[in-house]
């Protein structure tokens, strides 16, 4: 679960972001709807906990996350918190199981290859384990990123427009598999997105206002 | 996966660049290293080989010269001495042990040395194969001689005048080896060692002396005549007494072995100094070439850096992983610097012993090196400070948003 109580942002003195309230459920499935400039990734960040907004509460899986200390703060979304950023940002050096293994290593949890494959299993990427990233098509990539959010079962997991610039099918597709992965886990969904093709897939909705 | 299998991964993602880096830092340590050997080895021999010898009387000329070539046999001598007034300095109350040497001759290179037994008990030289000279003419060889020529036992040969190959040769009197002595690590090892007489009798044409054997009661008193004479004190006081001594009463010279080869060293000083200046310079541009790499794939690597941070890394993971991967090319390199400093200072000693001067090996470790690897260490950790503080401040949410 996580909650939002009168959260907001500026930047330069100029607000890009305002929640009056915003309460989901442990393993509930959220869009975040709204146009672009109207704070989405903003949000996102500050769901992340990688972001501090100028005011408001916001509390995730039963932690005030403005409470946490900077450095807690990071142990918590490594453990708590899986990110698929829009541009997926692998990382190029290692092997898709290190991109893995990383999570793992980066959230203080103990390394368990065990998992990494098992997720990688069941995105259907088991032959790629030691692919480097740039040798994968959009598709994988797109499939190691999710992997990677999740491989530490977290309790929120955020995806950032996964499915623009992708067609139809596809588009489906990365849905199917955002959904999955987060029910598998139980984790909360959100899926900041735009694209009005994946509305009617998800039960609930937010929408931004955009702060003015 | 840590810290290490990361930064070795970036490491071999640009392979290239890591490369010249590791290659430019193992140059200047190299250099380091090389002339820590060579000079650590060239001061450890010159000491063994000057130890217990207080003084050096020789004729009169350069004191060095004396020095060089009645201590280390690396330089012709300054002429003779003679024979009475070295008997009435043997026998000085600041005299404890007086060796002497009767020099001038050499074989392909190696000096012929005329003197007593006492030169063997000096260094505690020790026999391998044969044994100690008795006769005239009968010659006990170095280690290092014995194999670069390859004498063996029963063996003749002539000595020629002079220290290079080009003297005149000696055709009458062949020597025969009746000894061959364990490497000591001393001077022992490059000489041919024989009895005065049998220097003398080189040049018995000049005397018609018939019976060599018996030269030493057939040649005048007058017409002896020794090339130094090492001397070791009976205390401490002698050093007072015994060269003003000399120079005052003969027309020999007394010189310190201390003092010239520490004269010696601050000349050789100055070109390691140059040399030391120039590996520090290539260390330091090393250093740089480090830096520049690092903080050029910063860039590259914003976004890596970001989302290790989304993955939970601290900022301070993300700087002890810049630094330890500066550390990590630093030491690489500085082990790949040891080692090549190792094999140079070998191939040098090589090409040394070809030219029958002192000798030198790369198979040896001395603790200065240790620091050597501090300072490959160092530069390598200095060099990614300012990278390593960059990536600390990386501001995710910003960076993740614009990209």
């Amino acid at each position: 679960m996580f909650s939002l109580h009168d959260v907001q942002h500026a930047y330069d003195g100029e607000p890009v972001l305002n929640v009056p309230e915003w309460q989901a459920q442990q393993g509930a499935l959220w869009l975040m709807l709204g146009p672009s400039g109207s704070g989405k990734t903003t949000l996102l960040h500050v769901l992340a906990g990688i972001l501090r907004p100028a005011s408001g509460q916001v509390a995730v899986a039963d932690q005030d996350i403005s409470a946490l200390s900077p450095s807690a703060m990071d142990r918590f979304r490594g453990k708590n918190i899986g990110i698929v950023l829009q541009r997926l940002h692998l990382i190029d050096s290692l092997t898709v199981m290190n991109n893995l293994l990383l999570a793992q290593y980066m959230a203080g949890e103990t390394q368990n290859p065990a998992r990494a494959r098992e997720v990688l299993a069941s995105l259907d990427l088991a032959d790629k384990a030691n692919a480097r990233p740039h040798e994968l098509s959009h598709g994988q990539a797109q499939r190691v990123a999710v992997a990677r959010a999740v491989v530490n079962k977290p309790k929120l997991l955020l995806a950032d427009e996964p499915t623009s610039n992708l067609d139809d099918e596809r588009c489906v597709q990365v849905l199917d598999l955002l959904l999955n992965q987060a029910k598998a886990c139980g984790a909360t969904l959100v899926i900041a997105t735009h694209d009005q093709r994946i509305k009617s897939r998800v039960p609930n909705q937010y929408a931004l206002k955009g702060a003015a | 996966m840590n810290l290490a299998t990361i930064s070795l991964a970036y490491l071999k993602a640009r392979s290239l660049n890591t490369l010249l880096n590791i290659l430019l830092l193992a140059l200047g340590i190299a250099t380091i290293v090389l002339l820590l050997l060579t000079t650590a080895q060239l001061d450890q021999r010159m000491r063994r080989d000057a130890q217990g010898i207080d003084l050096v009387i020789g004729a009169k000329g350069s004191p060095m010269q004396v020095i060089l070539s009645s201590i280390y046999h690396l330089d012709v001598p300054t002429g003779n001495i003679p024979y009475k007034q070295t008997q009435e300095i043997s026998k000085h109350r600041a005299v404890k042990k007086a060796i002497p040497l009767a020099l001038g001759d050499s074989y392909k290179g190696a000096r012929i040395v005329g003197t007593t037994h006492a030169y063997l008990d000096h260094y505690g030289a020790k026999v391998a194969q044969g044994k100690r000279w008795e006769k005239t003419l009968e010659a006990v060889i170095g280690a290092d001689v014995a194999k670069r020529m390859n004498l063996k036992l029963g063996n003749k040969f002539h000595g020629s005048h002079g220290l290079g190959e080009a003297g005149e040769v000696h055709e009458e009197h062949p020597y025969t080896v009746v000894g061959i002595l364990e490497p000591s690590g001393s001077v022992l090892d490059r000489v041919v060692l024989c009895s005065v007489e049998s220097v003398w009798a080189m040049h018995a044409s000049h005397h018609d002396i018939k019976d060599i054997n018996d030269i030493a009661n057939q040649l005048k008193d007058e017409e002896k005549e020794y090339t130094a004479l090492l001397i070791q004190y009976a205390s401490p006081v002698a050093a007072a007494i015994l060269p003003r001594y000399v120079n005052n009463n003969s027309a020999m010279q007394a010189a310190s072995p201390a003092y010239e080869t520490a004269r010696l060293f601050s000349i050789i000083g100055v070109g390691v100094d140059v040399l030391r200046g120039f590996a520090l310079v290539l260390v330091f541009s090393a250093g740089l070439s480090v830096f520049i790499a690092l903080y050029n794939a910063l860039n590259e690597r914003r976004y890596d850096l970001a989302v290790m941070r989304t993955l939970g890394a601290r900022p301070g993971t993300l700087l002890l992983l810049l630094l330890f991967e500066g550390l990590l090319l630093a030491l690489i390199g500085g082990v790949l610097g040891i080692a090549g400093g190792h094999a140079l200072t070998e191939v040098l000693g090589h090409a040394l012993r070809l030219a029958q001067q002192v000798s030198v090996t790369g198979w040896t470790w001395i603790n200065s090196e240790w620091w050597v690897l501090a300072l490959a260490a160092g530069v390598g950790v200095v060099a990614a400070l300012i990278p390593a503080w960059r990536a600390y401040r990386t501001d995710i949410a910003g960076t993740l948003a614009r990209g």
